[in-house]
């Protein structure tokens, strides 16, 4: 958890919806962000956690209002224009550049032009075994090598704020653990970050707040040590005796 | 000693068709596009070739300097205005537009320079030949084509392989979508792709015009010389590109040596046959 959360509002969302040609896939979604407080999204496959994150980083295109970042309206910006005000993203499934060594993966994330205190050299300070791997394609890599590129390449990109998504998907617990130890890190550097999870646990233990998604709305919200089990519960299936 | 006559003779006619295919490659390569209007665009890099020779006097090598940046800047809106809103998850609407795009360019060419076969004249290099031996010479012009296709192809792998640009090409051939969280435009990114490869375009159509006749239908053929070198050589493999082109090169002086009327069969037979054997090509490089 962060320790130097401001109670200034960094990024909002008013009234977000987001579509697949017909299927609408967000409600009305109202959500807030702090400067550098750390904030976790959990909820079941299709609640609509990442269809949210792609709306915020342009993927998906919104009204101009219905998101915005320093007050700025960033709804309908392309995704080059908002990793350039600062927004990156941790895709869901790493996405690496399969062509491309673990090297130049991590410098396509600087192509944003940037400046800030995130490097090659504080990248392999955060992550030392990709600088002994950094020649070798992206592909050799392991599952949390994988991930630790992804992390790093959007670091790279110096964001005011990181979106993570699934970043512990398919990964074994240990290496979740290695991937996780890195959050503490990346915070005190200032940057506000966004953890998209379903391993409920691991959400509320690095969070500041939480908010659950379902079936496209927000079904909670609020600080992990003042929600209860059942809440969670309720909010996170729609049941309330789901799990025991 | 004909036979090592006729295998010289198609590698050097190889250089040629590989600056053909150079350009589809690339395309290729970094969109996944299938151009079907690269035989056209070559012929229209032809007759901008022969303008710039008729109207400024120039030499066709050095007309080169006014047709690549030319023909990079038909590439370049070509692909932002027209192409880009094509692109997506379905490979038809591209293949569409294009085969449009390759009848458009067909029936203004003949509109504008009528159905009249032209050539470019290159002066002295038109007959200069290299006597390597008493019975083996080669022509310098087929010799210069040939060279400016290894330069061509070492070039865009340079590009491609060491520096950011091509990079970011790589990425985009990869995840397009991915591309644009790493700050970048991928519309520009294949916007300059298609710059560059109608630039190499340029530089084929100057020597195809140097070295034989051309008219506003000719533009299929080279087309298919182009896809058949890069079929052959590996789908995204720029060297291999160079060898799909010998490939057929040398397929075709061997069958024009057995009998003249077969060499263009001769060409596609040995493509044929690499497809039965080695449906990739021989050095592919894509992975979907």
């Amino acid at each position: 958890m962060s320790n130097h959360v401001l109670n200034q509002p960094i990024l909002y969302t008013q009234k977000l919806t987001a579509f697949y040609g017909d299927f609408q896939a967000l409600f009305g979604i109202e959500f807030h962000l702090n400067i550098g407080e750390t904030v976790a999204i959990i909820g079941s496959n299709g609640a609509g956690k990442t269809t949210f994150l792609r709306s915020i980083t342009g993927l998906l295109c919104n009204e101009p209002s219905s998101v915005k970042f320093s007050g700025q309206p960033i709804g309908a910006s392309s995704p080059d224009e908002i990793v350039k005000l600062g927004i990156a993203m941790v895709p869901e499934g790493r996405q690496l550049f399969p062509s491309l060594s673990v090297e130049e993966n991590l410098r396509m994330g600087s192509l944003s032009g940037r400046s800030g205190q995130w490097d090659l050299r504080n990248i392999y300070e955060l992550f030392p075994v990709l600088k002994e791997r950094r020649h070798h394609g992206s592909m050799d890599l392991s599952g949390g090598q994988q991930q630790m590129v992804a992390i790093g390449r959007a670091l790279m990109a110096n964001p005011s704020i990181l979106l993570c998504d699934e970043i512990s998907l398919g990964l074994a617990p240990i290496i979740i653990k290695d991937i996780y130890r890195a959050l503490p890190a990346i915070c005190s550097e200032g940057v506000t970050v966004v953890v998209v999870e379903q391993d409920i646990r691991q959400a509320m233990a690095v969070s500041d707040r939480v908010y659950c998604f379902q079936e496209g709305r927000i079904s909670l919200e609020g600080r992990p040590d003042e929600l209860t089990t059942e809440a969670i519960t309720h909010a996170y299936f729609g049941l309330e005796d789901a799990v025991s | 000693m004909s036979w090592i006559d006729a295998i010289l003779q198609g590698t050097l006619l190889g250089g040629q068709y590989a600056l053909y295919a150079a350009g589809l490659s690339l395309i290729f390569g970094v969109m996944r596009l299938v151009n079907i209007a690269h035989g056209d665009l070559i012929i229209l890099g032809a007759y901008i070739a022969l303008v710039c020779v008729e109207m400024l006097g120039l030499h066709p090598l050095l007309s080169m300097i006014i047709v690549c940046p030319t023909m990079f800047a038909i590439g370049y809106w070509m692909q932002k205005l027209v192409l880009n809103k094509t692109l997506g998850n379905d490979i038809l609407p591209p293949l569409l537009v294009t085969f449009g795009l390759s009848i458009i360019l067909q029936n203004v060419l003949m509109e504008v320079f009528s159905a009249d076969s032209q050539r470019l004249q290159s002066g002295v290099l038109d007959t200069a030949s290299l006597q390597l031996t008493d019975e083996l010479t080669i022509g310098w012009l087929p010799l210069i084509c040939f060279v400016t296709a290894v330069i061509v192809i070492a070039s865009l792998q340079f590009l491609f392989y060491r520096t950011t640009m091509g990079m970011v090409f790589r990425a985009t051939s990869d995840k397009a979508e991915i591309v644009q969280l790493m700050g970048v435009k991928k519309d520009r990114v294949f916007a300059l792709a298609m710059g560059i490869a109608l630039a190499v375009v340029g530089i084929a159509s100057v020597f195809m015009a140097m070295r034989t006749n051309f008219d506003p239908s000719v533009g299929p053929g080279r087309l298919l010389y182009a896809f058949e070198a890069v079929i052959i050589g590996g789908l995204g493999n720029i060297w291999g590109t160079l060898l799909g082109g010998i490939i057929i090169g040398v397929s075709q002086a061997i069958g024009a040596q057995i009998n003249p009327g077969w060499q263009q069969l001769a060409g596609h037979l040995a493509f044929l046959l690499i497809l039965i054997f080695r449906p990739n090509g021989l050095f592919p490089r894509t992975k979907d």
